[in-house]
């Protein structure tokens, strides 16, 4: 390779290692944000569970969301990211709910999908399979009020019949290096925990008319969660995969700085060469 | 004197804690005022305000949309899907929720799905600038 092309791929790279580096300082800004955000709706899912698990555990009320009632159709909420640049983040997912969708399900059917993210959507969309609801552009610190249509609508068409049990996938959050894909059945609620109650309550009007309320809200709110940890690892992982963008980066820096030396010390040396034949030549 | 501890609390975060020595709230079947020792209760909401009572005869106003009260003997808990403390609502903003949720509902008249979200809207914004203006 000729000096000035070895030069100008050093730049190059310079570059791009310049916008990797910046964009893994953003990303880790963005996954203090999410963490917090995580921990501020902690108490709010904690009470929920507890009051939901007091009564459910407490009575035997009989609400259809605590019902398991056979499965015609199967509903699964897919969490993904709007960009990749990511790692494994989207593919991990997409890849293990296609597998997942192929081996239990003969017919499209069977099955109906709500994603979040653009890359999900173009995914299932490039596969000829139907979304039923899908969101895109969720910012990066997503309110509740953000969330809150999509999440009614999961559990309205949970409700209404339209599917019969619902999952949920997205990559839990375990560290800065690490996330977990995740499988959960969210609808019907099943896996209430049956919590020791400190107290026992009195409901007012009754405790069926609660349940009402309080379990939509806490699917809900179930889904809000999940979205929020998905965040903190998307961040996670976009900042990894930027880590390691930069580091190849600066290595391919440092191998082409070796050949672009030891390719000006050869012309050097030719040059010298030259001359000193040259002289020899006179003489 | 004896004084109840008082938090509100939404997905976004806790948005109120406090002691009162009284909190009323407006329940789906009616007024609940609450006081210290109260016995253990769970009752859900309407659009409205929540009063909280000081100790020193001030009330904070909190608005909050629907979701429910957990009582205990010594914390009344509530848990909404959005709240605000008076002084925190943009009156703006409310306003604007209003006037979108009244076209809303003016434009379409055959989706009930859709006129029952709207109304719900208008409620919420109505009961936002209702508590703005007590501050």
């Amino acid at each position: 390779m000729a000096l000035k092309d070895i030069k100008a791929r050093i730049d190059s790279t310079k570059k791009t290692m310049q916008i990797t580096k910046a964009m893994e300082m953003v990303s880790a800004a963005k996954l203090n944000r999410a963490e917090q955000n995580a921990k501020s709706f902690g108490p709010y899912v904690d009470k929920i569970q507890e009051v939901v698990g007091s009564i459910a555990s407490g009575s035997n009320a009989k609400h259809s969301m605590l019902l398991t009632r056979p499965v015609k159709k199967t509903g699964y909420f897919v969490v993904t990211a709007d960009r990749g640049l990511a790692g494994a983040y989207n593919s991990n997912i997409l890849r293990h709910v296609y597998r997942t969708i192929q081996e239990r399900h003969k017919s499209a059917d069977e099955y109906a999908l709500i994603v979040i993210g653009k890359v999900g959507v173009n995914f299932f969309k490039s596969r000829k399979m139907s979304i039923l609801d899908s969101i895109t552009g969720v910012a990066d610190q997503p309110s509740f009020a953000e969330i809150k249509a999509i999440a009614s609508k999961a559990v309205g068409l949970y409700a209404d019949g339209t599917f019969d049990e619902l999952y949920m996938y997205y990559n839990h959050f375990v560290s800065a290096i690490q996330s977990d894909l995740t499988e959960k059945k969210l609808l019907p609620l099943t896996d209430i925990a049956a919590t020791k109650s400190k107290s026992s309550y009195e409901y007012e009007p009754s405790e069926d008319e609660i349940l009402e309320v309080l379990l939509p809200q806490y699917a809900e709110s179930l889904i809000y969660g999940a979205l929020l940890d998905a965040k903190a690892a998307e961040h996670a992982s976009r900042m990894t995969a930027m880590r390691n963008a930069t580091d190849n980066a600066n290595e391919l820096i440092g191998q082409l700085n070796l050949s672009y030396n030891r390719e000006r010390q050869a012309a050097i040396t030719q040059e010298i060469t030259e001359i000193v034949g040259g002289v020899a030549a006179l003489e | 004197m004896k004084t109840i501890q008082v938090s509100v609390v939404t997905p976004d975060g806790p948005v109120f804690e406090g002691n009162a020595k009284m909190v009323s709230a407006k329940a789906k079947s009616g007024e609940l005022g609450i006081l210290p020792g109260h016995i253990p209760l769970v009752a859900p909401l309407t659009i409205s305000a929540v009063r909280v009572h000081d100790v020193d005869g001030k009330t904070q106003y909190v608005a909050v949309s629907g979701g429910f009260i957990e009582v205990r003997p010594e914390k009344v808990t509530i848990l909404a899907e959005a709240a605000e403390i008076a002084g925190d609502i943009e009156v703006d903003r409310a306003r604007a929720a209003k006037e979108r949720a009244e076209q809303r509902l003016a434009s379409n008249k055959q989706d009930n799905l859709d006129a029952a979200r709207a109304e719900f809207a208008l409620k919420r914004a109505m009961n936002r600038i209702d508590i703005a203006t007590k501050r």
